[in-house]
């Protein structure tokens, strides 16, 4: 018995679609905020397969596993945000590409 | 008995003393220590030598074992004969001597206390050398010698040029010096100690004259008595050992350290018989080197080096001695030369201190009024140098002669070699004193020598003179010699020769009859000269013999080529290590492109492989 509205594939492909969508964000935008975004979109598109997997099994398992990622993100963000303003302060720009002062 | 223990401990006490003040202490007090410590040893000296000769009781003291390693337990203990009271009286008596005089003519050098340091340090390693009753011992003292002439030679280190004088001293010497080390072990294995008394007692017993063995240790033992007294083939160092300071040349370079090698072969006496071909070969080598140091004293300019060839043409005479067997007159010359060659020096220290550090004879010259005490001794000490007739040097080189002459077979060989010596070094003497104290004056002096300095010269003088007159206590040292009928034409030619010698050097640096110019107008002549200028060229042949090569194989070493695997692996990593760090650039979207990458091969490669 499927419990939902839409088919899984279509789901799926949404969140197929999300992922890469984050994923190019992450490769191709040079501001950090931008990147930590696209971080989230990647993360939310996970949950959202988590969820729709769930949901087809009828097992909790995938909402609580979309519990533990809301809270991953959360605590990304907040270690993200403060690294940010760390960031702006010390080169005074959120331009990643000037920040490479690990160049080995 | 604890006398002999102080004598020794003396000089050590002063050298610690000194060390531990690390050059703070003031002159005068440094002095003070420097000098006095060595004069107590004399005092004690002294006091055993009267002993000595009151009773010629053979005194042995042993302080503790050294070490014990199996059968073999060498111990710090000493061994007093007539021998040693010879030796311990010149070290002692002449070193005092030498301290005064060093403290009036180092008195302006900032390391005066470092200088008294050193000093004491030789006479201490100098008196172990002569008093130890085993090899071993003998052998701390030998290298303890050979540290502090190294020191001293370089102790004005701050030009490179005495440096390298310094280390040629201690590298040609150490050369003899690991022969003779051999020499020990061989002596060691073979005869199970190195106590000298019973080891001679042992190759007496064990051993036949002329076996291979004793002949192989002696040879040993007289590379170590080559190195150390500067004879053939390994005399090279002692003329650039002149860059130390006159008094450091006047006590080792000229009085004890140098004549260490004829003690030891003395003390040895009794191998050495063993062995009649290492016996004849010491009568050559010092026939040997005594012509060839006489010719080259003959066109040197430097005051010093004259004196430095004369010394080790002096023992060449010590060594032709004790190569024709008659030990005691060898001892006796050694005693003698220490005499009037400390004179010697002394003297030209003070010509040299009263004349700016001037060395070069030819801008010297009529200093014979300006400084007559100077001069005084230094005639004195050039005739008994050149053995003229009631001086000491004539009765100990006139032995000499005699013995040599009494040797079958090649005896007279010896002997006119010897005579010729003779001949050499009566003209070098007076050549240096007719230059140096007649003529006209090129530099003034600045000053007199003082009391410190004079009062040793005057002394020395006596002795120069008087030293022949000495009854040396050797009579139960060494066999007694064969006594030989003397030949009284020799006798007269002995003495005759030096006086030949004085005439001629007169007429050609005084009197001008027989004129030096004109005898190097000819080429071949100026080549002669030339040639003995630079010591028969020995220097430059072991540069290309020994010094060339041995550098061209360092500087071919420097890369260590042994080590090039290890480098090319370390080389490789580095090179990999630079590719590299391309990859390393410190960008975000990089790392994470690359690790998206990374994923998506991962992917490939795991769904191509799936079932």
């Amino acid at each position: 018995m499927d419990g939902l509205m839409v088919p899984m594939e279509h789901v799926l492909v949404i969140a197929g679609l999300l992922f890469i969508c984050g994923l190019f964000g992450l490769m191709l935008r040079r501001n950090i905020i931008f990147m930590l975004m696209s971080l989230e979109v990647m993360l939310n598109s996970a949950a959202l397969a988590f969820i729709a997997a769930g949901a087809h099994w009828g097992q909790a398992d995938g909402q609580i596993i979309f519990m533990l990622i809301l809270t991953v993100a959360a605590a990304e963000v907040a270690v993200g945000l403060g690294l940010v303003l760390q960031i702006q302060r010390r080169f005074k720009t959120l331009d990643m590409d000037q920040a490479h002062g690990l160049r080995g | 008995m604890n006398t002999i223990a102080l004598i020794p401990l003396f000089p050590l006490l002063s050298a610690t003393l000194l060390i531990m003040s690390a050059g703070r202490m003031p002159r005068h007090i440094a002095a003070t220590i420097g000098a006095g410590s060595v004069g107590l040893s004399a005092i004690c000296v002294a006091l055993l030598a009267k002993d000595f000769l009151a009773d010629g009781q053979v005194l042995e003291l042993t302080l503790w074992t050294w070490m014990s390693v199996g059968d073999f337990a060498p111990r710090i203990a000493f061994y007093i004969d007539g021998l040693t009271i010879v030796m311990m009286s010149v070290i002692t008596g002449v070193g005092f001597l030498i301290h005064l005089y060093s403290i009036e003519f180092m008195w302006e050098d900032e390391s005066i206390c470092r200088y008294f340091t050193y000093m004491n340090l030789f006479v201490a390693a100098m008196l172990l050398l002569v008093m130890a009753d085993n090899l071993l011992l003998l052998y701390l003292g030998w290298e303890g010698v050979g540290v502090c002439s190294y020191l001293l030679v370089g102790f004005w280190y701050k030009d490179p040029a005495n440096g390298a004088a310094a280390r040629k001293a201690f590298i040609v010497t150490r050369i003899g010096d690991t022969a003779m080390a051999l020499g020990l072990f061989l002596l060691l294995t073979e005869l199970g100690t190195l106590d000298i008394q019973p080891m001679m007692i042992a190759a007496n017993s064990q051993w036949q004259t002329g076996d291979a063995l004793p002949v192989l240790a002696t040879a040993l033992l007289l590379g170590g008595a080559v190195g150390k007294s500067a004879q053939l083939p390994l005399h090279t160092w002692l003329p650039d050992a002149m860059a130390g300071p006159t008094p450091v040349s006047a006590l080792i370079h000229a009085a004890t350290m140098v004549t260490a090698g004829v003690y030891l072969i003395a003390r040895t006496y009794g191998l050495f018989l063993l062995a009649p071909p290492t016996m004849e070969a010491v009568a050559w080598i010092g026939l040997a080197t005594l012509l060839i140091a006489g010719f080259t004293a003959l066109a040197q300019n430097d005051i010093k080096r004259i004196l430095a060839y004369s010394t080790i043409s002096q023992i060449g005479y010590m060594f032709l001695a004790l190569g024709v067997g008659a030990f005691a007159s060898g001892v006796f010359h050694l005693m003698t030369h220490a005499f009037f060659k400390a004179l010697l020096f002394l003297a030209a220290g003070a010509v040299i201190h009263c004349l700016h550090h001037e060395h070069n004879i030819f801008r010297m010259g009529g200093l014979r009024t300006r400084l007559p005490i100077v001069f005084l001794s230094f005639f004195i000490g050039s005739a008994a140098l050149a053995a003229l007739p009631f001086t000491s040097g004539f009765y100990s080189k006139d032995a000499i002669l005699l013995s040599a002459w009494a040797l079958e077979d090649i005896g007279p060989w010896l002997w006119a070699g010897g005579l010729l010596g003779a001949l050499l070094t009566s003209i070098y003497s007076f050549r240096l004193v007719f230059i140096v104290f007649f003529g006209e004056a090129k530099t003034e002096p600045d000053r007199q020598p003082g009391w410190k300095m004079a009062g040793p010269l005057l002394l020395l003088c006596l002795l120069s003179l008087v030293g022949g007159w000495f009854a040396l206590p050797l009579a139960g040292v060494f066999p007694a010699a064969a006594e030989h009928t003397v030949n009284h034409a020799v006798e007269w030619i002995s003495i005759g020769t030096p006086l030949l010698g004085l005439l001629l050097a007169y007429l050609m640096f005084l009197g001008g009859q027989l004129s030096v110019d004109k005898m190097v107008a000819s080429s071949g002549a100026r080549a002669l000269r030339d040639f003995w200028f630079s010591g028969w060229r020995i220097d430059q042949l072991y540069d290309v013999l020994w010094v060339t090569p041995y550098k061209k194989i360092s500087y071919w070493m420097r890369n260590e080529p042994v080590d090039a695997i290890y480098n090319s692996i370390v080389a490789a990593n580095q090179w990999a290590h630079h590719r590299l760090l391309v990859l390393q650039n410190g960008e975000l979207r990089w790392y994470a492109t690359t690790m998206v990458v990374g994923l998506i091969l991962l992917l490939a490669v795991m769904l191509r492989n799936a079932p």
